[in-house]
């Protein structure tokens, strides 16, 4: 802090005369930060440009001929809900194994039980898609009738149930599993750095384990257990490839989950459409994809503002 | 000190039997006085060790009153047991056979506890289990994953396969090696691309930045790592087409796409790579007279190799298997193509995606060749993890 005004001798050496390998490096360095910097902005702005015939195209002249809304919001609304249903299986899933690795595991397989939830990351989502429309989708028939037998009254689960299980409830199963690690490892990391003396605290006071964990460590985690899901809510609305293999799309907007007219999701549909469309069409998209830019990066904002406000006031990262 | 090994080990094993009985001798004399007027005092009486001494004169044994150490595991085997014997009467199903034998087991674990241990107790048994059962769960994908593309993949995951292209083959037959070579020319130009600026950008935010700046780049690169895949393909489609015209499809359109969603991730690994890197390695460069960039090149960064190099073998695995972005930019092609700026190009996963989308007939040859390149991409993104993790472990910095 006081560097510049003490008259110290390191003071006065840092002021002399910059070597030239210095300033290079440093200006490479700095370059590649404003690289990417800039890259970013031309994402948005290349976007901005294909995107614009379309904006301002007269309406009977897009796909579906209703205009750019009627076109965007019904997979805007199949997006936000495959990736919904994702998250509300996922979170639970993912704060408990994060509680296993780190408090129940044994200490000396913890790090290998690590590897095994990451290993689920690395796996391409085309793989996952041809997993979930070869081996999920056909075994998920008989739970996909027992729903719609027994719980048929609710409006997601009013079927007729799909006899493929080519349906939004079998994409979300799929979605949870892809986002399941990213949401597992931002939790993990947060509830190792519990402090020692709350849990100890907690313990020699005579709680259980369980009573330890949601006195200690669940409260200092709460910020990571959100911002982890709203990471794994970014990743899921912008998935792909199992979207597009494994959803069988109608074009409806439903709440129906289990039968086969779904809504498509903007992303799915843009790997559905867009190798075969030309002209206006590929605006179209484009603009769709530039919704869905907006959507993710306001949640992944969202999420890291809260990761980094943790950071700054609890002085544990 | 001075006493040999044998009387040494007779005294602790002394300590040992004096602690195993609960008589008298341990609790000590002067608490198990005060110990009647603790009962009549109440709250009023200010010693630490006096509630415990009350359960010890209602309870003789220590045990008491908890499952025996095998409990658990018990009950659920057995649990286990029984649910496949009356499964295996009704039609064996191994998803109901786990999820009845985990729910059943709870309450029964759960019910002992309550009886023998009392509610706080069971509840954390309960948990205990349900948490332990979350992260097998969490591994039934997995292991299902695995299986069906290995048993699947292995059908034609034969030498024809790496040899020979998909030109002019309809049916039967045909190869993967222009995927292949279209994969890793297209993953190298990205790597190529993004390793350089990744890693400047990393001594950026640790060495050298400050400010706003470094805030905002730090904040961006997080964000960054978010961005769908799919928007970084629309990108490089956006990009190109401005210059080449509309329809255009390239290999090195891919790379950029994979280039915008790999840097980030190399960024971030790097930049934790040189955060573990002592500081005492740099202030004694300083001390010598080093300048600060020979001090980076020469000591902070050969430090810190193996972690980078992990690190960008993780970003490489992540982004090889992307499909999304060179399904609207790389396209779709069906002989080898070694030249990134001349036209269409095939890989790994578009080829899986394309053979499964559009088939011609009869379709199980289509669907085979998906199943083998999809285990090709699985082996190469699995070796690429685990030789990262390898390396990182035996060559990285040792933090502690």
């Amino acid at each position: 802090m006081s560097t510049t005004t003490t008259k110290e001798p390191g003071a006065v050496r840092r002021r002399s005369p910059r070597r030239l390998g210095d300033a290079i490096f440093s200006g490479v360095a700095t370059g590649a930060g404003v690289t990417i910097l800039v890259l970013l902005a031309g994402v948005a702005i290349f976007l901005l440009i294909e995107a614009w015939p379309a904006i301002s195209a007269p309406a009977e002249e897009l796909p579906g001929g209703e205009g750019l809304v009627d076109f965007i919001l019904p997979l805007a609304f199949g997006t936000v809900l495959a990736a919904v249903i994702a998250l509300m299986l996922a979170v639970p899933f993912a704060i408990a194994i994060a509680l296993y690795i780190t408090h129940y595991a044994p200490r000396r397989l913890a790090q290998g039980m690590g590897y095994l939830i990451d290993l689920l990351a690395a796996v391409p989502s085309v793989v996952y898609g041809l997993w979930g429309i070869f081996v999920l989708a056909p075994a998920s028939f008989g739970i996909l009738k027992w729903l719609e037998e027994n719980l048929g009254f609710l409006p997601f689960f009013t079927g007729p149930a799909s006899s493929t299980g080519r349906t939004m409830l079998v994409v979300g199963v799929v979605l949870a599993v892809m986002i399941l690690p990213i949401i597992t490892a931002v939790t993990r990391e947060v509830f190792l750095q519990t402090p020692r003396g709350h849990k100890e605290a907690a313990l020699a006071l005579g709680a259980t384990r369980w009573e330890m964990i949601r006195m200690a460590v669940l409260p200092f985690g709460r910020s990571a257990m959100i911002s982890g899901s709203m990471l794994g809510l970014g990743r899921a609305l912008g998935e792909t490839m199992a979207v597009t293999i494994i959803l069988s799309v109608s074009g409806a907007v439903t709440f129906n989950l289990i039968s086969s007219g779904n809504p498509a999701t903007i992303a799915a549909n843009i790997a559905l459409d867009f190798p075969e469309s030309s002209g206006i069409a590929v605006n179209a998209l484009i603009a769709a994809g530039l919704v869905l830019f907006g959507i993710t990066l306001v949640v992944n904002m969202a999420a890291r503002a809260v990761i980094n406000r943790r950071r700054e006031f609890s002085g544990a990262g | 000190m001075s006493t040999p090994p044998r009387d040494r080990q007779r005294q602790s094993e002394e300590e040992l039997a004096r602690e195993r009985e609960p008589g008298p001798d341990r609790e000590g004399g002067p608490d198990r006085k005060e110990r009647p007027q603790d009962r009549d005092g109440g709250d009023q009486v200010v010693g630490h060790e006096s509630s415990r001494g009350d359960e010890l004169t209602a309870r003789p044994s220590l045990v008491q009153g908890s499952l025996p150490r095998w409990g658990p595991q018990a009950v659920f085997a057995g649990v286990t047991a029984v649910v496949a014997g009356a499964l295996l009467l009704i039609g064996f199903n191994i998803a109901l056979l786990l999820l009845a034998s985990v729910v059943l087991s709870g309450v029964a674990i759960y019910s002992w506890a309550r009886v023998v241990e009392g509610r706080r107790k069971a509840t954390d048994r309960a948990v205990t289990l349900a948490v332990a059962s979350a992260f097998a769960l969490a591994l039934a994908p997995l292991v299902s994953l695995l299986f069906t593309v290995a048993s699947r993949g292995l059908g034609r995951f034969d030498a024809q396969l790496f040899t020979e292209t998909m030109r002019g083959v309809l049916g039967e037959g045909g190869g993967i090696a222009h995927a292949i070579i279209g994969t890793l020319i297209i993953t190298g130009v990205a790597t190529a691309a993004s390793v350089p600026i990744g890693i400047m950008a990393a001594i950026y935010l640790h060495e050298y930045g400050k400010g706003r700046l470094k805030r905002a780049l730090t904040f961006f690169v997080d964000v960054m790592t978010g961005i769908p895949s799919i928007v970084a393909g629309l990108f490089a489609y956006a990009l190109f087409v401005l210059f080449f015209g509309p329809g255009i499809r390239l290999g090195v359109m891919g790379s950029v796409a994979l280039s915008l969603l790999m840097i980030p991730i190399v960024v971030r690994s790097t930049e934790e790579m040189l955060r573990i890197v002592p500081n005492h390695l740099r202030e004694a460069a300083y001390a010598l007279g080093v300048p600060k960039w020979r001090t980076i090149v020469k000591v902070v960064l050969p430090t810190s190799f193996a972690g980078i190099v992990s690190g960008v073998m993780i970003a490489v695995a992540r982004i090889i298997g992307e499909t999304a972005p060179l399904l609207i930019t790389t396209g779709v092609f069906s002989s080898i193509n070694t030249n990134p700026f001349d036209g269409r190009m095939q890989n790994l996963a578009v080829f899986a995606y394309n053979e499964y989308a559009n088939p011609g007939v009869p379709n199980e040859p289509y669907i085979d060749r998906a199943w083998a390149a999809a285990l090709t991409l699985l082996l190469i993104v699995m070796v690429l993890f685990l030789v990262a993790r390898l390396i990182s472990a035996r060559y990285g910095v040792k933090t502690r």
